[in-house]
C-alpha cells in the first residue's frame, strides 16, 4: 500500500504534440491518499483508461513524473510496481483451469504453495466459484470471466494500488451490486488504495469516498459525491453528475443578482463582476414552481413520475430545464413561474465555478467533512443503473 | 407450412453434377479401372482384382518411398512450425514495418514451384552456384547430385525457405487476434515472456497453427516438383518421394495398373492421415473446454 503522486503528469499519444486537443490527459497534479477508494468518473474518451495505464506502468506518460510513497517510478515496468489492474473485458488464461488462473499472479511471484491455496479457495468464495475450481476456464460465460478476472486482481494481498478499468461492465446488474459491495467490504477490510474507472455515476458515488471528475483529458473536479453534488466545480460535473443533471442559464452577474432572461434572480452570496462567458446553474432538487409572482417564466412541457419522485420538463425562455417535485407534491395549478433556492446557486464563468466572495472552503479538500456516504442508496435500486436518485433523494429532503 | 413439391428443382444441380464428374469422378474411375485390370497393349485389359494392391503392398520399392516421404514431411514440419512461429512473434505489429514484412514473407509463397527448384538447383551448383561455389571454396564436401545428406539437405532447406512464410503468416493473424488488455493483464500479474507465450499466445494461436500443420503436412506429403527439379530424386533413390515414384512408374515404365493402386492408396493414406490429425486436434480443444 502506498500513497501514490502525480507529478506534472501529462500524455499524448502523438509524438509531437502540439494543440491542446493532442494531449489525451492534460497536466495533472494529484496525490492519491493511501488507503483511499477512488472513482475515476467520465464520459467514453475523456482520459480515465490512459491515466490508469500511467499509474500501472502500462503506459509511459509524455511528461511529468509517479511516485509511489515518494519514490519516483515513473519508468518503472509493471513488475516493480506491485499493482493489479482488472480490465474492462474479460482476460482469463484458457488452458487454465479457474483455480490456475486465480492462483497465477501467486505463482509467478514464487508464493508458498499452501498460501496460494489458502488465497484461491478465499477469493473463489467471495467471487462465488468455489465449486468450479478445477474447471478450464474456456467456455465460461463472460460474467464468469470477469468474476475470474476481477479475483485474479485480488488474489495478492499485499499490492500497492487495486486499479478497476470499468470492471462490472460486462456483468448484470444484480451481480454487478453483489461484486460492488464485496469489492468496498475488501476496501473496508485490507484498506488496499482503489481507483475504480467508470463512466457511470451510480457506480462511481456508491464505491468511492473521493469521486475524480474527468472531462477532456483533464481532471475537472476531485470531491466527496457530496461536494460534487452541491458545488459542482465545472459546468461538466453539474450536467454529468445528477440524474436529470444541473439546469444552467445564461446569465449577467452584479453583485447578489444574477440577470437571466431580463428577470432578476437572487443569489446566496456575492459575486465580483464577471467577464466571459457567465451562467448560474441549479439543480432540478432546487428548482421550484409555482403560479404568478416572482421568478422565471416558464412553461411545462410533461411531467415524468419515476416512481419516488416527479420530474418536470419545462421550457424556461427557450432553455430546457428540470425540476424534481417530492412524489407527494402536485404540480400546482397553472404553474407559470420557477423560483431557485438562493443558496443552492452556483455560478461559472466560462465554465468553471465562481466561488462567492468572502467565501470559505470552496477547493475540492474544503471543509464538508465526509459525505453521506452511507445513505447513498448502496442498495439494489442504485445498482440499476439509472443515475443516483437515491442519493440525491437523501441529500434533497 | 406445406411444401412445394417440385422434383423440377433437381435440373438446378445437374451442371454441378456434371461438372464435377468430368473433372473428377470419370478420371478417379478410370484410375480405380486401371488399379484392377491387366493389359499387354493393344488397349485389351484383364480383370486381375487385387492383385495390383496386393503386389504394391509387398513392395519394397513402395514402402522405402513411404518411408522417405515421412521422414521429409516429418522434417519439415518440424522445422517449419517453431520457425513459423519464431517469425511470426519477431514481425513488427504495426506501420511500415508490419506491412513490408509482410510483403517480404509473402513473396515465395508467389514463386512457382518449378521456378523454386530451378533457382535452388542453379544456387547450389559447385560450379556456378554461389551456395555451392561458396561451401566448395570454405572447404566444406557439398554435392547434391551425388551425396545423399547434401541432397537431403538442399531440398529441406529448399522447402523451408519456400513455405516457412505460410506458417509464419498463419501464426501471425493468430497473433494480431489477441487483444492488447491479455498482454496487459499478464504484465500485471507478472507472468514472464516464456508464460505470456505458453498461456497466452500460443492458446490463442492454437486454431490457426493446426491449418498451418495440416497445409504443410499434405502440400509436402504430396510434394513433387521441387525436388523432381533439383535432385531428380537422387543420388539413387535419396530423394524418390512418393509423387517422384508414382511418376516415374505411370509414365517412365508404364507400369499402370500397379501406378493405379498406387495412387489410390497414396490418396487414401493422405486421406487418413489428415483426418486422424483434426480429429485429434479438434477434439483437444473439446476436451479443454469442459
Amino acid at each position: 500500500m502506498a500513497k501514490i503522486t502525480l507529478d506534472n503528469l501529462a500524455h499524448s499519444y502523438l509524438k509531437q504534440p502540439q494543440k491542446d486537443d493532442d494531449w489525451a490527459l492534460k497536466e495533472l497534479n494529484h496525490d492519491w491518499v493511501d488507503g483511499e477508494a477512488y472513482a475515476l468518473l467520465g464520459s467514453s474518451g475523456c482520459g480515465k483508461s490512459t491515466l490508469l495505464n500511467i499509474i500501472s506502468g502500462l503506459l509511459q506518460p509524455s511528461q511529468g513524473r509517479i511516485l509511489f510513497d515518494g519514490r519516483d517510478v515513473t519508468h518503472a515496468p509493471t513488475a516493480e510496481r506491485n499493482i493489479a489492474q482488472v480490465f474492462q473485458f474479460p482476460v482469463v488464461y484458457d488452458t487454465m483451469s479457474v483455480g490456475e488462473n486465480l492462483a497465477f499472479p501467486l505463482k509467478n511471484r514464487g508464493a508458498d504453495p499452501k498460501y496460494i491455496a489458502e488465497r484461491v479457495n478465499a477469493i473463489a468464495a467471495m467471487i462465488g466459484m468455489e465449486d468450479q475450481l478445477k474447471r478450464k476456464a474456456r467456455g465460461l460465460t463472460a460474467d464468469a470471466k470477469q468474476k475470474i478476472s476481477l479475483g485474479r486482481g485480488m488474489v495478492r494481498e499485499d499490492v500497492n494500488a487495486l486499479l478497476f478499468d470499468e470492471p462490472l461492465t460486462v456483468i448484470d446488474p444484480h451481480m454487478k451490486w453483489e461484486l460492488r459491495t464485496q469489492l468496498k467490504q475488501l476496501h473496508h477490510d485490507f484498506g488496499h488504495t482503489m481507483i475504480y474507472v467508470t463512466h457511470d455515476q451510480t457506480e462511481a458515488l456508491t464505491f468511492a469516498d473521493k469521486v475524480v471528475v474527468m472531462y477532456d483529458g483533464r481532471v475537472v473536479q476531485i470531491g466527496t459525491p457530496q461536494e460534487l453534488f452541491e458545488r459542482p466545480a465545472h459546468t461538466f460535473v453539474g450536467f454529468f453528475i445528477g440524474s436529470p443533471g444541473m439546469n444552467l442559464f445564461d446569465a449577467e452577474i452584479a453583485g447578489t443578482i444574477a440577470t437571466v432572461q431580463g428577470a432578476s434572480v437572487p443569489l446566496g452570496g456575492s459575486y465580483a463582476p464577471k467577464t466571459g462567458h457567465t451562467q448560474i446553474g441549479v439543480r432540478p432538487e432546487f428548482v421550484r414552481l409555482q403560479a404568478g409572482g416572482e421568478g422565471l417564466p416558464a412553461r411545462i412541457l410533461r411531467v415524468e413520475d419515476v416512481g419516488r419522485h416527479k420530474i418536470v420538463r419545462l421550457d424556461v425562455g427557450g432553455t430546457a430545464a428540470n425540476a424534481i417535485l417530492d412524489e407527494g407534491t402536485p404540480v400546482p395549478a397553472g404553474a407559470d413561474r420557477v423560483v431557485f433556492d438562493p443558496g443552492a446557486i452556483n455560478v461559472y464563468a466560462d465554465d468553471w465555478r465562481v466561488a462567492p466572495q468572502g467565501a470559505q472552503g470552496d477547493g475540492p479538500q474544503g471543509a464538508q467533512g465526509d459525505g453521506p456516504q452511507g445513505a447513498q442508496g448502496d442498495g439494489p435500486q442504485g445498482a440499476q443503473g439509472d443515475g443516483p436518485q437515491g442519493a440525491q433523494q437523501g441529500r434533497a429532503a | 407450412m406445406n411444401k412445394t413439391v417440385n422434383q423440377k428443382a433437381w435440373f438446378l444441380v445437374l451442371p454441378v453434377l456434371i461438372l464435377v464428374g468430368f473433372s473428377a469422378v470419370i478420371p478417379l474411375m478410370t484410375v480405380v479401372n486401371y488399379s484392377v485390370q491387366d493389359t499387354f497393349g493393344n488397349n485389351v485389359f484383364f480383370w486381375a482384382g487385387l492383385d495390383w494392391f496386393r503386389d504394391m503392398l509387398e513392395s519394397e520399392r513402395m514402402w522405402n518411398a513411404l518411408g522417405r516421404q515421412l521422414v521429409f514431411s516429418g522434417i519439415i514440419l518440424a522445422i517449419e512450425v517453431p520457425l513459423g512461429i519464431f517469425v511470426a512473434l519477431n514481425m513488427p505489429k504495426k506501420g511500415f514495418w508490419a506491412s513490408f514484412c509482410l510483403v517480404l514473407m509473402s513473396l515465395p509463397l508467389l514463386i512457382p514451384w518449378n521456378v523454386v527448384g530451378t533457382i535452388w538447383q542453379i544456387f547450389g551448383r559447385v560450379d556456378i552456384g554461389l551456395l555451392g561455389y561458396t561451401l566448395a571454396k570454405l572447404g566444406i564436401s557439398y554435392n547434391y547430385t551425388q551425396d545423399f545428406i547434401a541432397a537431403w539437405a538442399t531440398v529441406i532447406v529448399m522447402d523451408v525457405w519456400h513455405w516457412t512464410s505460410l506458417v509464419a503468416l498463419l501464426a501471425y493473424a493468430g497473433l494480431q487476434s489477441i487483444p492488447d488488455a491479455y498482454y496487459q493483464a499478464a504484465k500485471i500479474d507478472q507472468a514472464s515472456r516464456w508464460k505470456v507465450f505458453r498461456f497466452i499466445e500460443l492458446p490463442k494461436m492454437a486454431g490457426v497453427l493446426m491449418i498451418a500443420i495440416l497445409l504443410r503436412f499434405m502440400d509436402s506429403f504430396m510434394i513433387y516438383t521441387e525436388p523432381f527439379v533439383v535432385t531428380g530424386g537422387g543420388p539413387g533413390n535419396a530423394t524418390t518421394f512418393l509423387s517422384i515414384d508414382l511418376v516415374k512408374m505411370a509414365l517412365g515404365q508404364f507400369d499402370l495398373g500397379p501406378a493405379a493402386a498406387f495412387s489410390l492408396m497414396y490418396f487414401l493414406v493422405i486421406l487418413l492421415i489428415s483426418w486422424v490429425f483434426y480429429t485429434v486436434m479438434t477434439n483437444l480443444d473439446k476436451r479443454e473446454g469442459r
